[in-house]
Parts: structure tokens; C-alpha cells; sequence
């Protein structure tokens, strides 16, 4: 698996918000059609590392980013459009956060921005990607209703099917089951594992047990730092370092 | 003194100062209706003044009012709004937003007797526009500019931050947020802004008293270079100027300005109330 040429490499990462580092020095390759999952206990930095893969770190005012972040070999930074980079590299938010306007409209919200015009192809977005996400059949009958009527778990999915719609690369997932009920919860992470044939996955999770669930690789971050990253199975059976057992088996958190 | 006792007086107090708030608006309003409805008639709606303003209508006075109103809101709005969008959306929080931000402010605090004079001497002067529904309406609309730009920036901070998020994570480019995803949701409250501007465009006198206002002129303007009558200078006139009007006809011009700017108000409450019923995040 290390020898396949990463879909993700970063070297050197930092981030700062003003004074504050919150990512210090950070080196990980994730590889393609993989999920990497993303563990730590509150403000380790984790959601910012997801948001320096899609360049919405620059949204923080005040906010730095040095290293470097390559997407198959291509610095995200100077090698393509922020536009087209966040295509490619889609995040589904903590909360369900869909926008005040129908569920068809959220779907081809992306595609629209691209100026994508015709009917047909919008129409099979659609389709496609509420199929992928599993949305499918509890919407078809009511695309133009508005989004904000389904449930979080429906909103949670739609979201999903929003960025699957541009056909991205990768997939960014923040906690995303972090306001859902078991259900819905263990039904987001079937249609991730389901997804990791197309895409790479990256999911950040306050919860340990849903990261050995589907996660392939896991890193583990405290306070900025990476302190490990291994196969899911090791950090969950023999972590290298004392802190990642201390966090994993829940004396901090 | 008991505590029961103190509170009834207390409340006492405040029941009489709102009572007190209240008084003169039934009164103004009271005296208006009474005195003038008799005057309110199609013909005193829709004629033209005749006999040196003593007979006839108010006809050109209603219209110049509109075309004045119009004319300053097609100025103001898209000014107002295009302004407030650079000041929430893209400029940072430096020295110079914050100099325009008080100059917002202070533009809002000039008498508008100074906003007449400006007018005389930039549009009517200056720019040689004459005295003329152009710099009415131009001088009328940098008196509402503030009320446009403040509401404008209101209703765009009140778009909650993350659909900014989401729009941008989807690829949208920072124009095309604004454009597809910020500006119609807050809509509702620009128009809200722009209404209650209107209605303040309409009842003054001083911005138009030097640069359009016509003392009597029993005709309609023929372009926005003409000068025309309109509502709050012709009450002026007939009120102070020129004797023996009729009472019901002054407080008829009053009751027709009144009705007018109320009407508009009225229209931005149901369009804010309606906004806020609709909005679910």
C-alpha cells in the first residue's frame, strides 16, 4: 500500500489562526480508495486539517497555512483553482446543513455553479448521486419540496449527495454523525464504506468505536500534533505510543 | 412604603408615559381625518390645481411626489445595497470600512435642510441640472443612501455565516455565493430598507425645497429635467403662503401625504413580518 502514489501527500504541514498554531508540522500520504479516519479529543486540530485539504482554512480570518499539500501530485495551492480544488475535494459538515432551498436544487448546487445548463444531465445528478447516498428512495417523489423538511439523518445523506453530484475525488466527512440518532448514524457509515470504492475517504471522528468500524488507517492527534498513524487494527490493538492507549481507552478524552 | 403599593405606582408611572407616547399620533391623526377627509375626492385626487391653488386638485403635487420617490429609489437602492454587499462580504475590518462605516453614520445624522443646500450646489449649480426632478430625486436619494446601506448590511449579516460555507465548499466562487446564496435571502430585508427610505423621500421638504419644487405649477412634468409641485412643499405653500385656502383642502393635502407614507410603512411591516415567517434556520 505504501509503495501506491498517494492521492494526498502532505509535508510540513502548519496552520495558524493568528498567534495560535493549530496544526504543527504535520507529515501523512493518504491513499486512494481508502478511509482514513481522523481521531482526537477536542481542539487537536482535527477539523482544521480537514479544512486545509479543501482550502476553507482560508474562510478564518487571520488564518496561515505553510507546508505543503499535494493532490495527486498537484500543489493545492498553486496548482488549480480553489473552485475547482473544493469540486474535487467535497466535505460534509458536523451538522446537516443543508440550504433553504429545495432537495433537487441542493443536489445540483455545485453543478449549477459550474454552468451546468442542461436539464438532462442535472436530472441524472440527481438521481445518481441521491442513489449513492441512499436518499434515493425516501425523496423521489418530492425533489422540489423544500430540504429543510427531512429529518437530520435525511439532511445528513442529502448533504452527501450534494458533493457526490460534481463527481469529486474525495470525500471529507467532519463528524458527521456527531448530531444523529444510532440509525441514522450506522446508516451513514454503511454508505460510506459502500462509497470507498470511488472515492478516498478522510473522517473525522470524536467517536473511537465508529473510527474501528471503518476506518482503515487512523491517525491520532492531540493539541497539533500527529502523534501516530497506523493501520486501524493496530492503534486499536497495540498503539505504538502510551498516549494514543490512554486516549483510545478512554482515560482523557 | 409597602412593596405592593410601590408597584402600583410604578406601573401607574408607566402606563401614563405610554399613554403620553401614544396621545399626540391619535390626535395628529384624529384632527387630520376630521378636518380634511371632506376634501378627499376623485377630483381633488386626480385635477390640476386652478385659481392660485384655491380650487381644483393636487394632481401634479401626488405625481411629482412619486416621480421624486421613484427617482431617488431607483438612485439609492442599487448604490445603498451594492455598497453595503463590499462592506459585509469582502472588506476586512480595517481602517478604511470603518471610516465609511461612520461616514454611514454621520451621513444619516445631517439635517436635511444641508442635504437641500448640497443639492442646490452639486446638482442644480454644478452640475447645471437646473432645478429639476433629476436633482430632487438625486439629492432626495443621498438623504436615504444611509437607511438603504444600514438595513441592506443588516439584512445580509443576518444570513446565517455557513451557507457562505457550504456555497464556497461546493465550488461556488465568492461572487457566485453571494449572488446565488446570500443576496436572496436577504432580500426580504433590502426591500424592508428600501420602503422605509421611500417613505421618508416622500414626506420631506427641505432636500426638495431648493432643488425641484415647484411653487405652482398647473401642469405635469414632461421630463426629469422639469421642475414639479409635490405633497410636503404644496402643504407648506397653501398652509403659510397663500392665503384663503380652504381649511379641509390644507389638511386634505396633509391627510393625502400622511395616508401615502403610512401606506409604505405599512407595506414594510407585512413584508418583514411575511420574511420572518418564512425564515427556518
Amino acid at each position: 500500500m505504501v509503495s501506491a502514489p498517494a492521492k494526498f501527500s502532505i509535508a510540513g504541514l502548519h496552520v495558524h489562526y493568528g498567534k495560535l498554531c493549530v496544526l504543527r508540522d504535520l507529515n501523512l500520504d493518504i491513499q486512494a480508495n481508502e478511509i482514513f479516519t481522523v481521531i482526537g479529543p477536542a481542539n487537536s486540530g482535527k477539523t482544521t486539517f480537514l479544512h486545509a485539504l479543501n482550502r476553507l482554512v482560508d474562510l478564518v480570518p487571520d488564518s496561515r497555512l505553510s507546508g505543503d499539500i499535494r493532490l495527486d501530485g498537484v500543489d493545492i495551492r498553486c496548482g488549480l483553482e480553489v473552485e475547482a480544488l473544493r469540486r474535487k475535494v467535497g466535505i460534509v459538515f458536523a451538522l446537516p446543513l443543508p440550504l433553504p432551498i429545495s432537495i433537487f436544487e441542493n443536489v445540483v448546487y455545485g453543478l449549477r455553479m459550474q454552468g451546468v445548463r442542461d436539464a438532462a444531465v442535472l436530472d441524472e445528478a440527481v438521481e445518481r448521486s441521491l442513489h449513492e447516498s441512499y436518499l434515493w428512495d425516501e425523496v423521489k417523489d418530492r425533489l422540489r419540496s423544500p430540504a429543510m423538511n427531512l429529518s437530520g439523518g435525511q439532511q445528513q445523506r442529502l448533504c452527501m449527495a450534494r458533493i457526490l453530484a460534481g463527481r469529486p475525488d474525495v470525500l471529507l466527512f467532519d463528524e458527521p454523525t456527531s448530531g444523529l440518532d444510532p440509525i441514522s448514524t450506522a446508516r451513514i457509515e454503511e454508505t460510506m464504506l459502500n462509497l470507498k470504492e470511488k472515492y478516498t475517504i478522510v473522517l473525522v471522528t470524536n467517536n473511537v468505536a465508529q473510527a474501528a468500524r471503518v476506518g482503515e488507517r487512523t491517525a491520532f492527534f492531540l493539541m497539533g500534533d500527529l502523534v501516530e498513524v497506523s493501520a486501524t487494527s493496530k492503534m486499536f490493538t497495540a498503539p505504538a505510543d502510551s498516549r494514543t492507549s490512554d486516549y483510545i481507552t478512554g482515560k482523557f478524552g | 412604603m409597602s412593596a405592593r403599593l410601590a408597584q402600583k405606582i410604578a406601573f401607574t408611572i408607566l402606563l401614563l408615559a405610554t399613554l403620553l407616547v401614544v396621545l399626540p399620533v391619535i390626535f395628529i391623526l384624529g384632527i387630520i381625518v376630521a378636518k380634511g377627509a371632506s376634501a378627499i375626492s376623485w377630483e381633488f385626487l386626480f385635477s390640476m390645481p386652478r385659481d392660485g391653488m384655491t380650487a381644483g386638485g393636487i394632481f401634479p403635487a401626488v405625481l411629482g411626489t412619486l416621480y421624486l420617490v421613484l427617482g431617488a429609489v431607483l438612485f439609492a437602492v442599487p448604490l445603498g445595497v451594492l455598497a453595503a454587499v463590499y462592506l459585509v462580504e469582502y472588506s476586512s475590518d480595517n481602517w478604511f470600512s470603518r471610516l465609511v462605516k461612520l461616514a454611514i453614520v454621520n451621513l444619516a445624522g445631517v439635517p436635511s435642510v444641508v442635504y437641500g443646500l448640497f443639492g442646490l450646489g452639486i446638482f442644480v449649480t454644478f452640475f447645471r441640472f437646473g432645478a429639476s426632478i433629476l436633482s430632487g430625486s438625486l439629492t432626495l436619494g443621498i438623504m436615504i443612501l444611509p437607511v438603504i446601506i444600514t438595513s441592506a448590511r443588516e439584512a445580509l449579516e443576518s444570513v446565517p455565516r455557513h451557507f457562505r460555507t457550504v456555497s464556497l465548499s461546493l465550488g461556488a466562487s465568492r461572487w457566485q455565493t453571494i449572488r446565488h446564496s446570500v443576496l436572496p435571502h436577504a432580500l426580504p430585508g433590502i426591500l424592508t430598507g428600501m420602503i422605509l427610505g421611500l417613505g421618508r423621500a416622500a414626506g420631506e421638504t427641505a432636500p426638495i425645497l431648493f432643488t425641484v419644487a415647484a411653487f405652482y405649477l398647473p401642469r405635469l412634468p414632461q421630463s426629469v429635467f422639469d421642475q414639479t409641485m409635490a405633497l410636503p412643499y404644496h402643504l407648506y405653500v397653501i398652509s403659510t403662503q397663500v392665503p384663503g385656502i380652504a381649511e379641509n383642502v390644507r389638511y386634505g393635502t396633509a391627510l393625502v401625504l400622511l395616508t401615502l407614507v403610512l401606506l409604505l410603512n405599512l407595506a414594510a411591516i407585512v413584508l418583514r413580518s411575511r420574511f420572518r415567517r418564512k425564515k427556518k434556520w
